[in-house]
């Protein structure tokens, strides 16, 4: 076996994967082995006793959403019953931000992998302010979801099924160019988004109002384009899965208490865990690094694909969150270039020389150099609903990755 | 009368201010009148049109990049059209050197950064050198090997390796090196000329090329080699390969190899490699007695400052009697009978620099002892003048035939290829050795039709009772080749017996060792500054140890990369 036979095979076959925006649909409809009581959330697998307060928040308003429970009270007595189930999104094709909450009636985007025929799926993204992501299950927050599911989400629907789909390899590589780095900022990426959306959902809707709305919704947020991108990178980094051998990381992702990752030539359901860090970063007025949640979110994905943190060399826009100027945003990238196998076909940098992002951690490298990843995120208060506090940037702990090549080590008998 | 060529490119696309800065290019170059680079859209085909820069023969879609250039004639065109790859890439290394200053922390992201970095420097602790050298290889890149306490076994295979792929390991312990006007580690600014060194240490290397630049003179490349390279068990690889550069190297007229005394075989081999090279080369090996003043075009020194103005004065004349290399070489062995104990000494002395293994019943080191006297081996000088042989018995130099027979004896063995004997004249020595010896050495030589070659040394005067005239004559006239001084016939044996072996390594490439001296530093700080210093671009690698010091990784590691070599 030659693992970087094997690791080139990972990398090509993620850098190859043609991720589509196809549709939207319902989770239960799309998502394999979806059901009325499981409750899919970001991260690692974890028992209710264990999550934090933005994954606490998130379930029982997802249990609110989907009126199982009538309150607060009734939900967590019903987890406590052991009523309803929980897993991890990665377990079912999915990725969610933050919290990455998602039950069945919910409206997931579908992206199919047209190389490799994989699919993946993400819920819509609610905005900012109170959102369920966070933790938050006010009457507001609901109200938006139900809004979101029944009138965002059928729109959305609507303007895809008339169409070939929205080729989310292309958008992203638009947007690097753009200014976006593909996690913390999406805002290139949410106008393009828009911009193939609109014509589709102007000949599908036909109450204006309802699409004057919808369209508002979708221009007015600039991380509308999020979730189809972290569904398209999960499409990547799925297609990397499972080569026999391999040493890159499929997944990188957290649930607000564990880190875990997961390894493309071990199995599929071998995470490796350990606590989550608080994420370093600027608050919003009124936080401060005190009120910050331990890193969540499935989004990291991004990271997982070559986008992100990787790219922050493509994003001056941001670089405050990275030590405040560009050459920083540049270093960022180039000290990522030394845990990946290889640099991107597509995702190219021009304040690089259009070099390709770096794609394809391998653990190997992480601990030989003992550089963990650069993960932008948001930061989510420690508290269920407050919502977000702040962004940032976190790394994951290096011991997950030691963890990792000793269990490869006994895999392979090294 | 104007030429016009162009050039299409397919699938290409490059940004429109990249475009223009590629025609601003163009229009620089010798002889060119006009440019135009654009993607081949109609509107750009049709301002072409106008500025006539649009041959009707052109064919290009609009997706093509399409550059015409307009020039005094077809060589100026086309020359122009060649250069677009390294206009492009001129703005691609220029805008490259801003994030030089980015300290990498592995070599493989430090290569990424500098792909044209053609030398690594490795001052890591001696552990992890061999490493970080192995790697550095398999990147494609020479390395100045400057750590020390590196194992042998590492350096063999290091330097097995780097022959292999035609890559050169200075060191390890190598504290010197100047390429092509770049010191490493520790050198002198010395300025550039037509001598090249081949250095097995440092401070010698020092001593001669700041001597060199003292005397006028200047240095093309000083390869070093570590101190460990002339040992047997390392076979002089760098130091051969150095020559054999050098020797390719056009700017290099004089070569001078310094070493601290080299084991015998591996003296030998680079002595016949410093022959093959043509160009004069001294040589000086530190405490190890010199065999000539010189060997056809080798020069030997006795000291470091001589060996610098042995090569100064050499390049000033530059004049080698044609090839130094002798046609017909012998690829047998010499067999030495000799009278005289000092005339046998002498020759020792001369030959074991370059003839190996060399043995004699009175040898210089013990490993040349002739165990069994009556019976030579290899090489073989005997001094038949030793009590050994003297037991009720006259000395050679009146009685013949003890030579005699040990002649016969040698030419019997098919082995023998010279047979290299004295003749001493004089009052109280034989009348007419000649006479008693040709009759032999004529049927020997015919018995060995043609493949036994004969060589004197003939000690004498005209007054002599022998008549020198008349012995010498009667030699030649049996075929033997005769000098008149020792060391006469040590250049010539020396030569005769260069074995000229073509090593089978990969040639170093020449091209690479000219680019502009590009390097990535691993390990002490300041010799990236000293890079930086000199002009030549460098990146410094934030070197750590493999996980962090973490043994149980680092091993595993290390068994995750040899398993991806088998």
């Amino acid at each position: 076996m030659d693992i970087d036979n094997a690791n080139t095979t990972a990398i090509t076959r993620l850098m190859e994967a043609r991720p589509i925006l196809k549709g939207v649909a319902a989770a239960k409809d799309v998502i394999p082995g979806m059901r009325d009581n499981l409750f899919l959330h970001a991260g690692p697998p974890i028992e209710w006793a264990r999550m934090s307060g933005p994954l606490r928040g998130a379930i029982i308003g997802a249990m609110l959403f989907e009126g199982i429970a009538a309150s607060e009270a009734e939900a967590v007595s019903m987890v406590e019953r052991g009523e309803v189930e929980f897993d991890s999104c990665h377990h079912h094709g999915a990725v969610g931000p933050m919290a990455g909450v998602t039950s069945a009636s919910m409206k997931v985007y579908v992206v199919e992998n047209a190389e490799h025929g994989n699919k993946s799926f993400s819920n819509l993204n609610e905005g900012y302010g109170k959102v369920l992501r966070y933790g938050a299950y006010s009457e507001e927050v609901l109200k938006k979801l139900h809004w979101m599911n029944d009138v965002l989400g059928e729109a959305l629907a609507n303007a895809l099924a008339n169409s070939s789909g929205i080729d989310m390899r292309a958008l992203i590589a638009e947007a690097l160019h753009m200014g976006d780095e593909g996690h913390n900022r999406n805002k290139a990426g949410s106008l393009l988004f828009l911009k193939s959306l609109a014509p589709l959902i102007a000949k599908t809707m036909k109450d204006a109002s309802a699409m004057s709305e919808v369209l508002q919704f979708l221009g007015d947020n600039a991380l509308s384009v999020l979730n189809p991108v972290m569904a398209a990178c999960k499409a990547m980094t799925d297609a990397a899965h499972g080569v026999e051998g391999s040493t890159i990381v499929t997944t990188m992702a957290r649930n607000g208490t564990d880190f875990g990752i997961r390894v493309s030539g071990l199995d599929a359901k071998q995470w490796f865990t350990a606590p989550a860090e608080i994420p370093v970063g600027l608050f919003f007025s009124g936080f401060s690094q005190a009120d910050a949640n331990p890193d969540i979110g499935d989004s990291a994905i991004t990271e997982t694909a070559g986008i992100g943190g990787f790219a922050m060399a493509t994003a001056p826009a941001i670089v405050t969150f990275v030590g405040g100027t560009p050459k920083d945003a540049m270093n960022a990238t180039l000290e990522m270039y030394e845990i990946t196998f290889a640099e991107s076909k597509y995702f190219t940098m021009p304040s690089l020389d259009f070099r390709g992002t770096p794609t394809g951690i391998d653990i190997r490298k992480v601990v030989e150099l003992g550089i963990t990843p650069r993960i932008n995120t948001g930061i989510a208060h420690k508290n269920a609903g407050v919502g977000q506090v702040g962004a940032g940037l976190v790394r994951p702990p290096l011991a997950i990755f030691e963890q990792a090549l000793l269990a490869y080590a006994e895999k392979y008998g090294l | 009368m104007t030429a016009i060529k162009w050039h299409v490119r397919a699938g290409a696309y490059y940004d429109s201010v990249v475009l223009m800065q590629l025609q601003r290019g163009l229009l620089e170059l010798n002889g060119v009148l006009d440019a135009g680079v654009v993607m081949a859209t109609p509107a750009n085909r049709d301002l072409l049109a106008a500025n006539n820069l649009l041959p009707e023969s052109i064919t290009a879609n609009p997706d093509d990049l399409l550059i015409v250039v307009k020039a005094d004639d077809d060589a100026a065109a086309a020359n122009a059209i060649g250069q677009v790859d390294e206009l492009l890439a001129r703005r691609k290394s220029s805008h490259s050197q801003s994030f030089l200053e980015f300290r990498p922390r592995s070599l493989s992201a430090a290569v990424k950064q500098l792909p044209q970095a053609n030398w690594v420097l490795v001052s890591v602790p001696g552990r992890y050198a061999a490493g970080v050298a192995r790697e550095a290889l398999e990147l494609g890149k020479h390395v100045f090997l400057y750590s020390d306490n590196v194992s042998l076994e590492d350096e063999i295979a290091l330097k097995k390796t780097a022959r292999e792929k035609g890559l050169l390991v200075m060191g390890p312990d190598c504290g010197t090196a100047i390429i092509n006007g770049v010191g490493l580690g520790f050198a002198n600014r010395v300025r550039r000329g037509a001598i090249g060194v081949v250095g097995a240490s440092g401070t010698g290397t020092q001593a001669v090329t700041a001597h060199i630049h003292h005397l006028g003179g200047g240095i093309s490349h000083a390869i070093g080699t570590g101190g460990r390279d002339l040992k047997s068990e390392v076979g002089a690889v760098t130091a051969h390969q150095a020559l054999e550069a050098l020797a390719r190297d056009d700017e290099t007229k004089v070569i001078v190899l310094i070493s601290k005394p080299p084991a015998p075989d591996v003296a030998a081999q680079l002595i016949s490699a410093a022959q093959s090279t043509g160009k004069p080369a001294v040589i000086y090996f530190i405490g190890y007695p010199p065999p000539a003043r010189k060997i056809g075009n080798l020069r030997f020194a006795i000291s470091l400052s001589e060996a610098a103005e042995i090569a100064v004065r050499e390049l000033e004349d530059l004049r080698i009697e044609g090839s130094s290399i002798l046609q017909s070489p012998n690829s047998r062995y010499v067999r030495g009978l000799f009278s005289g104990g000092t005339l046998a000494y002498e020759m020792m002395v001369g030959l074991q620099a370059s003839l190996s293994p060399l043995f004699s019943n009175s040898p210089i080191t013990n490993s040349q002892n002739l165990e069994d006297p009556l019976h030579s081996k290899a090489h073989t000088i005997i001094d038949l003048g030793d009590e050994f042989f003297m037991v009720g018995r006259l000395h050679p130099m009146i009685d013949n035939d003890l030579r005699i027979r040990r002649m016969r004896q040698e030419a019997a063995d098919p082995e023998t290829g010279m047979i290299l004997f004295d003749v001493v004249l004089g009052e109280g020595a034989h009348l007419d050795p000649a006479g008693e010896l040709t009759p032999v050495i004529k049927e020997l030589r015919e018995k060995r039709s043609g493949e036994l070659e004969f060589v004197a040394v003939v000690i004498g005067t005209e007054d002599d009772p022998q008549n020198l005239q008349s012995q010498i004559s009667q030699l030649e006239e049996a075929g033997v080749k005769v000098f008149r001084t020792a060391a006469e016939a040590v250049e010539y044996v020396s030569l005769k017996f260069n074995t000229n072996k073509k090593n089978g390594f990969t040639p170093v490439d020449l091209e690479q060792l000219k680019q502009p001296l590009a390097g990535i530093n691993v390990g002490l700080e300041s010799f990236y500054e000293s890079l930086i210093s000199q002009g030549a671009q460098a990146v410094h690698v934030e070197w750590k140890p493999p996980a962090g010091g973490n043994e149980k990784m680092a091993a595993l590691l290390a068994k995750m990369k040899s398993k991806k070599e088998n």
